[in-house]
């Protein structure tokens, strides 16, 4: 008994001297834009492209190998390109969160879908697996993104 | 674009190797720490892969 309350004052005694305004270490903690933007655009557009100018040339291409690989298998596999549909939460999670997934293959994506490669949704184990391939290649863009941004702001070599 | 059939299997374990390697490539610091990890990843997938498989097997009876 006695234990929780040393711990309350504890609590409220840290609560206390926090800070109340934004100071010099949290201004220091959101990184101007344009140091990590060109990257992570180049990122998008481009898989691995972020990498690359940032001088992580080996990365970089492992994420483009990986990215490209899965994006093309996908549409070997004639998987479908998710277009954003509203309707029950569902519907629009699914289709919604699809279509961003496979926005986020940047390049890719405008190019099959300029060049006539999305396909509609058709039955069948191997078109349901293409489908994933093409928004886990997006997905895996994000991650690669986010990894470039980091590698921008000094957050990791 | 050439079709292509993939077993359930075939696809899984392509899936993957492709997520290792980016999980592998983005998360850790050293080259060799990389390696280590996307390692583990791919064979935590194929360990899940093949579990869940006999689990479904068992499972229809």
């Amino acid at each position: 008994m006695q234990g929780v309350g040393v711990r309350r004052c504890r609590q409220i005694a840290k609560l206390e001297t926090m800070p109340t305004t934004p100071t010099k270490a949290a201004a220091e903690a959101t990184p101007p834009v344009s140091k990590w933007a060109p990257a992570v655009l180049l990122g998008w557009l481009i898989p691995g492209g972020g990498h690359f100018l940032l001088k992580r040339t080996g990365r970089g291409t492992l994420l483009l190998v990986t990215v490209l690989s899965m994006f093309l298998l996908g549409l070997m596999m004639r998987g479908a390109m998710f277009q954003p549909q509203t309707g029950d939460i569902l519907t629009t999670i699914i289709y919604c969160g699809g279509f961003l997934g496979d926005l986020a293959s940047g390049l890719l994506y405008l190019l099959a879908t300029w060049l006539g490669y999305a396909q509609a949704d058709v039955a069948g184990h191997v078109h349901d697996y293409g489908t994933k391939f093409l928004v886990a290649a997006g997905l895996m863009n994000v991650l690669a993104m986010v990894d470039a941004y980091e590698i921008a702001t000094g957050k990791k070599d | 674009m050439p079709k292509m059939n993939l077993s359930h299997f075939e696809a899984a374990v392509l899936f993957a190797l492709f997520a290792s390697v980016v999980l592998g490539v983005i998360t850790k610091r050293t080259d060799a720490e990389r390696l280590r990890y996307g390692v583990r990843c791919f064979v935590y997938f194929l360990a899940a892969l093949i579990g869940l498989g006999w689990l479904m097997h068992f499972g229809h009876g």
